[in-house]
């Protein structure tokens, strides 16, 4: 990759050495000087002395650092791109070093449950969804910082990092959030769009994660393209009918966070979420997949949620609720394709869920 | 409540500034020309700005203002409207036709002389004027009719109208962080916010902000009250400024924003309502106008601009306003019922138009034995940050926060009016969330709140409108029933207020479910010509007036206190 003469411009931060963040910090650093928070001192000297981080090249712009000081002292822009399970946390070590000046463009596509003591996500857990928190707004509980924005859309991380065209959404109330994530991302081979609508975008894009694991599961059947397409439209209203509940907009779930990221995840093996389905369809079981998982597939976190919240809400999510009995252990793969297939769908789109009747 | 300390003049707190030439709003009418000169000037460039500064742009939005207003000028004149309006938007018309049909040099005579001319004209109209000895005059007449008048209530009637004293802070509550809103006052600009159910609110804020200490503030009263001779006297006097709501062209509403925000910036507090109008279901504000709270963010900006680390910081103080009753609840209701039944067309119904009518509203306000709590809630910065004494800003861990960093990009502060108008919703976000927490509940409301709920439950497949139908033989309650619900509100709201997200009557954390109850249907609505709640000739309860009950039920909605009576 060749360098821009960038040295002379203002750092950007990335929070994460994950490989979506590794690909983030790739695309950021052909544009401006990158700083890459990373948890692990080895790994920071290992990719500063290498540029090898998880077997990729990381762009010579890119310098990793334990330091989150140093971090929002240096970068007025960061992108926090870390699992939901560690996010709050994170965000809290970072948060005394952060001024108004700051903006933080976030790329989790998961959520923040606070759950009391002792409570567990079980399958007959009530969930109310006010417990549930998109990662804009566990930002805008933990700091002072508003201009915040997040970054969703068919992002597989191994195709950017191979250079492949791609493109993303940026969602912000802020235009100049948008605009500042346009100039700082936008590569010749990566298109950047922007959208207002910020909770629609982020609940879009977590939601889809649970139709991966399915999506992953009927591939390992050995299933065709009518039943993907049957499960991606099943599973978008799905997505509706529980987006509706997290406060999101139903408009989103058309675009590049919703239906783009759904096709994309649906049809890779390169997805950590379709992998889990598809090794679970091949015989294994789910503790095995995650022994030797490296990263949190977040659709798992993001099933035992939406289950949970159904729950409370007493609404019907059957794609959910058997995604979670297969993923779980109380049908195999076989029994929940069979539960689906009887179950009485009797309408295609329910329309009073768009305002219709 | 805890004995009051007053100081010699009768008054519950010292002023913070007493003397009247270093009032803000006094400063501000000594020097009436210049500040309306440059009131002018900045429209002009806000107007302009607002327009692309393209002037085709501006010669479309001057025709639409000539248009509106020969309109308004036919359809819905009113008292309070200038004896010369007429003529003047006569004369605009000529000129603008002279102007366009191009038969004299634009330059000499044009567009920019007719803009001049309108907002100059609006500036006018808008900017009140303010009046020490009317002030003075207003303060001690306030304070005398509204303990006379609440002397009467405890004697019952006129006869002991002159009778013994008895003092206003009994029956006027006013709580909540007051001490913290005195120092900031002194430190830096205050703009009070406070709900609005009732017509009385104008006046009770003004005097319950007199009772702190505080300076008069800056406000925007309807143009339509300046018909209304005695309003029109003091309110001219008292610092008001004209609001006039017919008017919505750009050229007015630029010129309406700047005055708050010029205002604002020579350090006049403020008083909104930021609900707009008074909550017509009675329901506690879900969410507000955010066009004059903008412009307290762009008074922030320049004053950050003009004076750099010595800038003066604007807060902004949530009060809630809590009535056991609402005297026009019944108009209000009906109000809303029409709105939300889809029924548009509404006639603003004026319970308030004449003198007379408003004496006779505030008379019988107070005769009924009554308590008001005005509770000043936690202040914040315009980010919604928590504030200390000082005036310092705070992140949710306890860290100083330098809010002049908000208008950065690059290191400098910028001008980016969506980012202020975010900014600005945000705010309105934590000004309902604040709403909610420092509202004071009555045990008249949850005696409503129980009471609603019940007959709800009862017709559960019935809509509100059919509700609302129901005669009141369907409308009877036996009390173990009542009790049973009410315990359970009570158990729910006391959780809620050791929470801090509300705050209770005293009553309702120490007393007994059955004198919760008693004090409840002693308050509830008291002043209705029908009752919302009473016991009838069987024992039971009874209410003779669903949509009145329904009205003081609302108050409690939004703290899903129905989840815990099932």
């Amino acid at each position: 990759m060749s360098s821009t003469n960038s040295s002379d411009k203002v750092p950007v931060g990335v929070l994460g050495g994950g490989s979506f963040g590794s690909a983030i910090a790739n695309l950021l650093a052909e544009n401006q000087p990158v700083i890459m928070l990373t948890r692990s001192q080895d790994v920071a000297d290992s990719i500063n002395s290498t540029r090898i981080n998880r077997g990729r090249t990381m762009h010579e712009n890119v310098r990793a650092t334990t330091d989150v000081q140093e971090v929002a002292d240096q970068c007025k822009l960061i992108y926090p791109i870390i699992p939901s399970a560690g996010f709050r946390e994170t965000i809290k070590t970072l948060a005394p070093f952060l001024t108004p000046e700051h903006i933080l463009i976030h790329g989790t596509k998961g959520v923040d449950v606070r759950m009391a003591d002792g409570e567990q996500l079980t399958a007959e857990f009530k969930l109310n969804p006010k417990k549930v928190n998109t990662m804009t707004e566990v930002i805008m509980q933990e700091t002072i910082v508003r201009r915040v924005g997040c970054l969703a859309g068919p992002n597989l991380a191994s195709e950017i990092l191979e250079g492949q065209p791609a493109a993303t959404v940026i969602a912000s109330h802020f235009d100049e959030v948008i605009k500042i994530g346009q100039r700082t991302l936008r590569t010749p081979r990566f298109q950047v769009y922007g959208s207002h609508d910020l909770t629609g975008v982020e609940i879009a894009g977590v939601l889809k994660n649970v139709i991966a694991l399915a999506a992953g599961a009927l591939s390992g059947l050995g299933f065709g393209e009518n039943a993907k397409a049957l499960l991606i439209s099943r599973g978008l209203v799905e997505m509706i009918h529980i987006g509706k509940h997290l406060g999101g907009d139903i408009v989103a779930v058309l675009g590049l966070a919703g239906v783009g990221d759904l096709i994309a995840t649906c049809s890779s093996s390169k997805s950590r979420n379709f992998t889990v389905g598809y090794r679970l369809a091949k015989g294994e079981t789910l503790t095995a997949i995650l022994a030797d998982m490296e990263e949190v597939a977040e659709g798992l976190n993001t099933l035992r949620i939406s289950r949970a919240m159904a729950n409370y809400l007493g609404i019907r999510v059957p794609l959910t609720e058997t995604i979670y009995d297969v993923i779980f252990g109380e049908k195999t793969v076989e029994e929940g394709l069979d539960y689906l297939m009887k179950f009485p769908f009797y309408v295609d789109i329910d329309r009073s869920m768009f305002g219709g009747r | 409540m805890a004995t009051k300390v007053h100081n010699s003049d009768g008054w519950l707190y010292d002023p913070i500034l007493p003397d009247s030439d270093s009032w803000p709003i006094v400063k501000l009418t000594n020097h009436r020309e210049e500040f309306l000169k440059e009131l002018v000037e900045l429209s002009i460039e806000n107007i302009k700005e607002s327009l692309g500064n393209n002037p085709a742009n501006l010669k479309d939005e001057l025709a639409r203002t000539l248009y509106t207003e020969r309109i308004r000028l036919t359809q819905t004149p009113w008292k309070a409207d200038a004896p010369d309006e007429k003529e003047f938007w006569s004369q605009v018309k000529k000129d603008m036709v002279r102007i366009n049909a191009g038969h004299e040099n634009p330059n000499a005579f044009g567009h920019e002389d007719l803009i001049q001319r309108i907002v100059k004209r609006y500036a006018e109209e808008i900017a009140g004027v303010f009046d020490v000895k009317a002030y003075d005059f207003a303060k001690g007449f306030t304070t005398f009719m509204f303990a006379r008048l609440l002397n009467a209530s405890q004697d019952k009637g006129f006869s002991r109208f002159w009778g013994s004293r008895h003092n206003l802070h009994d029956k006027i509550h006013l709580i909540g962080e007051i001490d913290h809103v005195r120092a900031l006052a002194e430190k830096g600009t205050v703009i009070i916010v406070p709900t609005h159910f009732s017509n009385l609110d104008s006046m009770l804020i003004g005097w319950a902000i007199q009772s702190i200490g505080l300076p008069p503030v800056l406000y925007g009263a309807g143009l339509n009250l300046f018909g209304i001779k005695i309003m029109a006297w003091f309110m001219n006097r008292l610092g008001a400024y004209k609001v006039d709501r017919r008017k919505k062209n750009t050229l007015y509403l630029e010129t309406l924003k700047m005055y708050s925000e010029l205002s604002l910036r020579k350090g006049c507090n403020g008083l909104f309502f930021p609900g707009g109008t008074r909550s017509r279901s009675g329901m506690l504000e879900k969410r507000v106008k955010l066009g004059l709270l903008g412009t307290a963010l762009q008074a922030q900006r320049m004053n950050f601009i003009d004076d750099g680390e010595e800038a003066k910081k604007i807060f902004v103080i949530p009060v809630t306003i809590n009535y056991n009753f609402v005297l026009e609840a019944q108009s209000l209701i009906d109000q809303h019922l029409k709105i939300s039944g889809q029924e548009h067309y509404y006639v603003e119904n004026d319970d308030f138009s004449t003198s007379s009518k408003m004496m006779r509203f505030i008379y019988k306000f107070f005769t009924a034995s009554s308590e008001i709590a005005v509770r000043y809630g936690a202040p914040m910065d315009l980010f919604g940050n928590r504030v200390d004494e000082e005036g310092n800003s705070f992140d949710p861990h306890g860290n100083v926060v330098d809010i002049k960093k908000y208008f950065y990009s690059n290191g400098d502060i910028t001008k980016d009016m969506q980012r202020d108008a975010e900014y600005t919703r945000m705010l309105g976000e934590r000004i309902v969330k604040s709403f909610h927490a420092e509202a004071v509940a009555f045990c008249s409301q949850i005696l409503a709140y129980a009471a609603f709920r019940i007959i709800k439950t009862r017709y559960n497949k019935m809509d509100l409108y059919g509700l609302m139908r129901l005669p009141s033989e369907d409308l009877v309650i036996k009390p173990k029933e009542l009790m049973d619900v009410v315990d359970k509100v009570v158990t729910r709201l006391r959780q809620l207020n050791e929470l801090g997200e509300i705050h209770v009557e005293k009553e309702i954390l120490e007393g007994s479910l059955s004198s919760i109850i008693k004090k409840g249907l002693a308050n509830l609505g008291i002043y209705h010509a029908k009752l919302p709640l009473m016991y009838n000739a069987d024992g039971d309860f009874e209410s003779q007036d669903i949509k009145i009950l329904y009205f003081y039920h609302n108050r409690l909605e939004g703290y899903e206190l129905h989840k815990f009576i099932r």
